[in-house]
């Protein structure tokens, strides 16, 4: 049985649907990893999974109830959330960023107790911002801050995290350091991560599981990235001719894009190198 | 490799910790914040002392003191009782209503301009009062009924405008700045449609003033306190973790629709219960929440400092304007309109000046 | 904060009409404003049919021996349709230049310091120096809501990244603000000035008569003519200031043309007739929709669309309160609203 799973959502925004009939099931103790191209959803969907977005039809099924039966502090308790929009209040500094993390596990009349304590400073050092504790949010750098919100994320302390494209903004170097830092969270917490990732290689060299949407919010294909990650599959999903070759490093499958062709495919080469630009960009 | 966390001397978070009841009470206190709250209450009892011992008729504390146990004579009552206690009393509710409401309504639209007197919300309680003074011919109480259906109203209307999908904070502020200068211009209407001793009057009421109030006010305004501050200062925690976003929020296990609900709803009633009982005093519910903030440190709304700097801004501002341009009574509202406007100039220079504070 | 106003040039001009259709709708505009001109002189307490009008307009007696209705329409109601147009025109003119000028969609002359400037020197007008004439009041607004402008703009551009869209617009609530708290003061403190001024301070054509349009005339011209010329380095300077220097514009000089252009334009209008909101908010946006983003024609479509507006909202004014009227800034106010409403609920506009 899994924990977390979605059961043909409808998801949409005022007036625009996003996803229609979508079901996915997120393994325990897998570390699944999201991919599509843009605006397909794997952001819509990870918000309904958090139950930030409710879903027009269906429902998400958290340890076998409604995810909306529950009260918001029993799920927050169960399930954190690494929202990819998120504003630090002016001034705040990094330590009482990360204990705001702790509110689910607080009272009106008992806001700060050991555990608290322990959580916070754990999920600092975790992720390396121990020694910025005193440090105003807003002096820090775009990788420094990232890895505050996570600890905050962490110091949640959920069996179950989910993560909002946690490496954008990130330059290569500290893109690595999060990406490693939740694989280690996974092998040694047994915590069940869901990212979404918009970088497919990252994606096939971290992710247990993965799940490939395709536009319109429709599953394309999930499972091992071994088995999904086809030239086939990024050929359907993102219009991009590519080939597929063995991680050098981890041997993990790895998406090289090809060159446009010359002559009659030419048309087809060029929206290619458009998908292809658009990747990198956000990669 | 997870390195065994390092012993700190003290929590990693700003603030003291108060353990009471054998450590099943344990809360979170900013000394700052404290100290500012500390100091307001202060200049508000030394304010309240000047205000009910000078005047034009002076009494000393003693004489105030038995006054106000039942044993002064009848010529003091009628000077403590009737007219400088009431007054005192309105400065200082009038005066935490406003604060508290601006910190509510800044912080749930993540921007210093929601403050209720800049979003329409004052004016419109202004436009009630009006046609109740200038169309209705009403009294007092009227104008004070007139100003709370006029605020309600035009907050519904400019919420019911601002809502919809995504970034509520800018929207909210952009469309009340825009209702209220409607409203201002219906005011401003409604002034010249009346004779000139009740278009005196209007606009003397539209500057928020302090004179002439009684009992009456204080007693509505105490009831809408008592309503509504609880409210505010159950939710303030949830408030705060509403600032870093409405998904984190979420994520941390906020009900973030009630929560705004609820919060929007407190704060409208109590801008419209201040306004009703004084006017549209203005820039208080603007300055007193960003001030005590600033002066707390703090990153998070503080609602108690707040409450009791408005409350100690309004007193003093009230005797400056009785006290010094006597005989002249110029209406408390302009003394805050213009230190409230340097103010606001004060905090672009310096927010535009340097970028990292 | 970027609406509209930064669609780069002509990209979408495909879905609208030609520049022989544009010509040709201006001067159907030009045209409707003539008609509404000549209504405008036939309505009010004593009613003068259109054909009528026209024939009063050109020296015939209309049919009425004793010149009153000549009299009315001559000294009267011709110079007032007249000024509606003047001011509409630079009213609208001038929210055209500040929207592009500060790249926001939601700049207004009077949210930008120009009413409240004006306010503050009529109060002085009267309190101190005993003016109790509107023409008098002239000199004092233009003066006032040049200082208010320049005030905003010296506010706006403190410290580094200045003059950015939004700036202005606190800016200038922030003087704003500071200003009322002196005129109520004062108005408090005198209730004879309060009592002329309440009626200045609505906007209204009502007892503006020729000489209210002689001296606030040669400021719109001069005005209109120095907007005009800025049109191109306004479609530049839309593009964002570093697009702009890139392009070989110097922007920060082309900022201060346009700043001064838009306060001559608005403190003449608001000097005449005191102060009115939101028609040079909304008519550029009208137009834009109507004609697209390029400034060349923005800028004659505002103007005249302005001018249309205006007279428009002050015949309405007219007609819905006989004998008297519903000033023309509160009929502008309320029916600005919607449209700024509107704006603001789009979703593009709320990205900040």
């Amino acid at each position: 049985m899994t924990r977390l799973l979605a059961q043909d959502v409808t998801l949409g925004y005022e007036g625009r649907t996003v996803a229609t009939d979508l079901s996915v099931a997120i393994p325990d103790d897998s570390f699944t990893v999201i991919v599509g191209p843009n605006a397909c959803g794997k952001s819509t969907l990870l918000a309904a999974l958090a139950r930030v977005l409710a879903p027009q039809e269906g429902a998400v099924v958290l340890d076998g109830h409604a995810i909306s039966s529950y009260r918001s502090k029993e799920v927050a308790r169960r399930l954190g959330l690494l929202p990819q929009t998120a504003s630090a209040p002016g001034g705040i500094t990094v330590g009482d960023l990360v204990a705001r993390g702790r509110y689910p596990h607080q009272q009106l009349l008992k806001q700060w107790s050991d555990d608290d304590e322990k959580a916070v400073v754990e999920a600092m050092t975790l992720t390396n911002v121990a020694d910025l504790a005193d440090r105003a949010v807003d002096e820090l750098s775009g990788g420094q801050r990232q890895r505050v919100w996570l600890a905050m994320a962490l110091a949640q302390e959920t069996p179950i995290l989910l993560l909002d494209e946690p490496t954008t903004y990130l330059d290569i170097s500290h893109q690595v350091d999060v990406l490693e830092l939740l694989a280690r969270l996974h092998d040694e917490s047994g915590r069940t991560l869901v990212a979404v990732l918009h970088d497919l290689n990252q994606a096939a060299r971290y992710a247990t599981h993965l799940i490939a949407l395709r536009p319109g919010g429709v599953v394309a294909a999930s499972g091992p990235p071994a088995e999904v990650l086809t030239e086939e599959l990024v050929t359907d999903v993102y219009g991009l001719a590519c080939r597929v070759v063995p991680d050098p490093e981890t041997g993990t499958p790895m998406v090289v894009p090809r060159r446009p062709l010359r002559g009659p495919a030419s048309e087809k080469g060029a929206r290619t190198g458009a998908a292809d630009g658009a990747l990198r960009a956000d990669g | 490799m997870s390195a065994p966390p390092r012993p700190r001397p003290a929590p990693p978070v700003t603030g003291r910790l108060v353990r009471l009841a054998g450590g099943r009470v344990t809360l979170r206190v900013g000394p700052r914040s404290v100290a500012v709250g500390v100091v307001s209450l202060l200049v508000v009892v030394v304010g309240a002392v000047v205000s009910l011992t000078t005047g034009e008729a002076p009494l000393s504390l003693v004489e105030v003191g038995e006054t106000l146990v039942g044993q002064g004579s009848r010529s003091t009552e009628f000077v403590v009782l009737t007219l400088r206690l009431p007054r005192l009393l309105l400065a200082i509710g009038v005066g935490a209503a406003l604060a508290v409401s601006g910190a509510v309504l800044q912080s749930l639209s993540r921007n210093v301009l929601g403050s209720p007197d800049v979003i329409g919300f004052t004016t419109g309680a202004a436009t009630g009062a009006l046609v109740a003074i200038v169309v209705l011919g009403a009294t007092t109480l009227g104008t004070s009924v007139g100003a709370l259906i006029g605020g309600v109203v035009t907050a519904l209307v400019v919420v019911g405008l601002a809502a919809g999908r995504g970034t509520q904070g800018l929207r909210l502020v952009l469309i009340g700045i825009g209702v209220g200068a409607m409203l201002l211009a219906v005011n401003s209407w409604l002034i010249t449609r009346a004779a000139l001793q009740t278009a005196v009057d209007a606009q003397a009421w539209l500057l928020g003033d302090l004179s002439n109030r009684g009992w009456t006010q204080v007693v509505a305004l105490a009831v809408a306190l008592v309503l509504l501050l609880p409210i505010v200062l159950a939710g303030a925690r949830r408030l705060a973790l509403l600032e870093l976003g409405d998904r984190p929020a979420g994520g941390l296990g906020v009900d973030v629709t009630r929560t705004r609900n609820v919060a929007l709803l407190a704060a409208v009633g109590l801008a419209a219960a201040a306004t009703a009982a004084a006017g549209p005093i203005p820039f208080l519910a603007l300055a007193a929440p960003q001030i005590a903030r600033r002066l707390s440190r703090s990153a998070t709304p503080v609602l108690v400092p707040s409450a009791l700097l408005g409350a100690a801004m309004l007193v003093v501002s009230d005797l400056a304007v009785t006290r010094l341009f006597a005989p002249v009574p110029l209406p408390v509202g302009v003394a805050t309109g213009l230190l409230g406007g340097l103010y606001l100039i004060a905090l672009l220079v310096r927010m535009w000046r340097g970028s990292t504070t | 904060m970027v609406a509209e106003v930064t669609s780069p040039g002509e990209t979408r001009s495909g879905a609208r009409p030609g520049s022989a259709a544009r010509v040709l709708g201006l001067v159907g505009l030009v045209a409707l404003a003539v008609v509404v001109l000549l209504i405008s002189i036939g309505v009010g307490s004593r009613d003068i049919g259109l054909a009528q009008s026209w024939s009063l307009l050109w020296g015939g007696d209309g049919g009425d021996a004793t010149g009153t209705e000549a009299a009315i329409v001559r000294d009267l109601r011709l110079p007032r349709g007249l000024l509606a147009l003047a001011v509409g025109a630079a009213l609208g003119l001038s929210g055209a230049v500040m929207q592009g000028l500060s790249r926001n969609p939601l700049a207004d002359p009077g949210l930008l310091g120009v009413n409240a400037g004006a306010a503050t020197a009529v109060v002085v007008a009267i309190g101190a120096f005993g003016v109790g004439t509107v023409t008098g009041y002239v000199w004092f607004a233009l003066v006032g809501a040049a200082l208010a402008m320049m005030a905003v703009h010296v506010l706006g551009a403190t410290g580094r990244s200045s003059g950015t869209p939004d700036r202005l617009v606190l800016a200038g609530a922030a003087v704003t603000a500071v200003l009322i708290a002196l005129v109520n003061a004062a108005l408090v403190l005198s209730p004879r000035t309060f009592d002329s001024f309440r009626f200045w301070n609505l906007g209204s054509l009502s007892g503006r008569g020729v000489d209210v349009l002689l001296a606030v005339a040669p400021f719109i011209a001069v005005g209109a003519v120095a907007a005009f010329a800025m049109s191109r380095a306004l479609d530049t300077l839309v593009l964002g200031d570093r697009a702009g220097t890139a392009l070989g514009l110097d922007v920060g000089r082309t900022r201060v043309h346009a700043g001064v252009a838009a306060t001559v334009l608005a403190g003449a209008a608001t000097a005449a007739v005191g102060p009115i909101a939101f028609l040079g908010l909304a008519v550029p946006h009208a137009v834009r929709f109507l004609v697209g983003p390029a400034h060349r024609w923005v800028l004659p479509y505002s103007a005249v669309l302005g001018a249309i507006v205006l007279l428009v909202a002050d015949v309405v004014g007219r007609v819905l309160a006989p004998p008297g009227e519903i000033q023309v800034g509160v009929t502008t106010a309320v029916l600005g609203v919607p449209v700024f409403v509107a704006l603001c609920r789009r979703r593009r506009l709320v990205s900040v």
